[in-house]
């Protein structure tokens, strides 16, 4: 077991090794860098000699091997270099801009999870075939839906013909509304279709037959006996959940002009400020990476089964 | 985004199916094909220019005329979402190529010679995988720049991951087969038994999620288009159609609502025709 836990958390740091080595790469390989974008610009009039100077300092005329080191040694001491075009370190932009991202996402996820539950409730306990079918379809519907037209569709009525949510100078609970309402969409699709069809399987096993002959309705065996053993399948795309919570969260904000990560990234990559968005590459991968360790950890043990078989051989 | 369709692609009513008539499969078909004659022909379908505006028509509400209305410079959206059909499909093409290419050959290589190069190369998927979509097809944007191949090209270096997930996943499946044994254990070379059984018959699966990635390409293009990277002003993209449209919010919701239906409509019928392909063994 201790060798298994170790096996696991050594591919986890490796995966994440050589995300960093190729982000860095990557961005090493980009035709022109940000200190050159910045500082040739002949406004500032600086002489070559001067952008070669601060390409020193920056330490931009580093062997590449050295570079490498250097960074990989900041980043595992937590600092993740400067950026050129803001003129601060990234640890900076990331202090100022991850708690409004932070607060959506955690927010746009609680309301995510209200929503799937309810469709796929709604989807199982429907009525009549042509209401389940038609219940059941709704994640793939909410999936083909742009996030950023959403965010649009949803100003549009609220705001300009329904006049519920002003646009100008909101309440900080009126400005979060909207934003919340449509990441919760994109998040709940991936999580609804889980759960639909988690639910199906189970409901098919035996011991939900030996429930309901005992006389428990429907709902009640839902509730008490289908939901706990539906909810293990969802653990298993959390990781990915994340993802799409990082990318809504980015889309999102630029829809509605929240200065948050998604603003800095798109700054980043508008203005090549490849420290930056190195940083937020990584930073997300570690998130995916840690979250799928940790799943696969506790899996075994909400569900003692899955420690019997291969589990302790792998 | 829609990996999970794949996977989650549910048999409700068994057999019978497939002879019932399928509306909903046909009406995806339709729309597949209207959108790919769009492509192909914009001007069969619209008198109104793509990219020229009318003077004094600007910002007209929808009418007989002008069906979906028209934009701040007097052009026809409806002539726009057509002329428009080409860059998504063709981006989404591209995209969809580039993974299919690079993640099958890669899934082949490392199902079949297993060992030390599929351990590698499935770690290197892992990493790929470990970057959500839109943060991985920017990093490739900031190196290849904007435009509109190349947000094609981003879009599909992040769909390699799945692929090649796939493609390995059914070539071990397939290896096992008493066919293939039989293959091998009639004196068939290694390749030789690669291209005739193994490849073929490990494809199936393999197109119905390509279909189904389309619909997400189309999807991610047009989130790009969006946030301006992808084809510049004044091509009509659908993403771009979007971003423009926002500016007339409150006085045209025809600009942005009409561009996003397309999108929407697309990638359904993209998912639904994914989810037929599967089912046919």
């Amino acid at each position: 077991m201790t060798v298994t836990i170790a096996n696991r958390i050594g591919q986890a740091a490796l995966v994440l090794l050589l995300a960093f080595t190729a982000s860095f790469l990557l961005l090493q390989a980009l035709p022109g860098d940000a200190i050159l974008i910045k500082y040739q610009n002949p406004e500032m009039g600086l002489s070559p000699e001067q952008i070669a100077e601060i390409r020193i300092r920056y330490g931009a005329d580093a062997p590449i091997w050295a570079q490498y080191f250097n960074t990989l040694w900041n980043f595992l001491s937590g600092s993740f270099g400067y950026s050129v075009q803001a003129g601060v370190p990234v640890n900076t932009l990331l202090a100022t801009n991850l708690p409004p991202t932070l607060k959506l996402a955690s927010l746009g996820l609680f309301f995510a999870l209200l929503l799937a539950g309810l469709v796929a409730f709604a989807a199982t306990l429907a009525p009549f075939t042509w209401l389940r079918n038609a219940l059941q379809s709704v994640p793939s519907l909410m999936i083909s839906v742009p996030v950023f037209w959403l965010g649009i569709m949803l100003i549009q009525l609220f705001s300009f013909r329904l006049r519920l949510v002003p646009v100008i100078n909101p309440s900080e609970f009126q400005a979060l509304i909207l934003p919340v309402a449509t990441l919760a969409v994109p998040i709940a699709a991936p999580l609804a279709q889980i759960l639909i069809r988690s639910l199906d399987e189970i409901e098919t096993q035996p011991f939900v037959g030996v429930a309901r002959a005992k006389g428990a309705s429907r709902s009640f065996v839902l509730w008490h006996h289908v939901l706990r053993n539906a909810l293990l399948p969802v653990l298993t795309i959390a990781g990915v959940l994340f993802g799409e919570i990082l990318a809504g969260a980015v889309v999102t904000e630029t829809v509605f002009g929240i200065n948050g990560l998604g603003r800095i990234t798109e700054q980043a990559v508008s203005n090549q400020d490849s420290a930056v968005l190195q940083a937020i590459v990584v930073l997300a991968a570690l998130g995916f990476v840690l979250i799928n360790l940790l799943v696969d950890l506790v899996t075994p043990l909400i569900d003692p089964r899955l420690n019997r078989p291969i589990g302790a051989a792998a | 985004m829609t990996t999970f369709d794949l996977f989650n692609a549910r048999d409700t009513t068994p057999r019978l199916r497939l002879v019932q008539l399928q509306p909903t499969l046909i009406l995806a078909w339709a729309i597949m094909a209207l959108a790919i004659a769009w492509a192909i022909a914009p001007s069969l379908f619209t008198p109104h220019s793509g990219t020229v505006g009318i003077a004094g028509n600007q910002l007209k509400a929808p009418d007989a005329l002008h069906w979906l209305g028209t934009d701040e410079i007097g052009r026809d959206v409806l002539a726009r979402i057509i002329y428009g059909s080409i860059n998504s499909l063709s981006g989404a093409l591209v995209a969809v190529s580039v993974g299919l290419a690079g993640g099958t050959a890669l899934g082949l290589i490392a199902g079949s010679l297993g060992g030390r190069v599929d351990a590698f190369v499935m770690r290197m998927v892992d990493v790929l995988l470990s970057v959500p979509g839109l943060l991985l097809q920017l990093s490739i944007i900031i190196i290849l720049g904007f435009g509109t191949v190349n947000v094609a090209a981003a879009v599909g270096a992040t769909t390699i991951a799945g692929f090649a997930r796939l493609m390995r996943a059914e070539v071990v499946r397939v290896r096992r087969t008493d066919y293939v044994e039989a293959a091998f254990g009639s004196g068939g070379r290694f390749w030789a038994v690669l291209g005739r059984h193994i490849l073929p018959n490990a494809l199936g699966t393999v197109i119905a999620y390509a279909a189904l990635q389309f619909g997400s390409a189309i999807l991610a293009i047009s989130t790009l288009g969006f946030l301006g990277y992808g084809t510049p002003p004044p091509t009509p993209e659908w993403g771009l159609l979007i971003s423009e449209g926002r500016k007339y919010l409150t006085t045209a919701w025809w600009l942005t609502t009409f561009p996003g239906l397309a999108v929407i409509l697309v990638v359904l019928a993209a998912n639904r025709i994914s989810q037929s392909l599967q089912r046919t063994p």
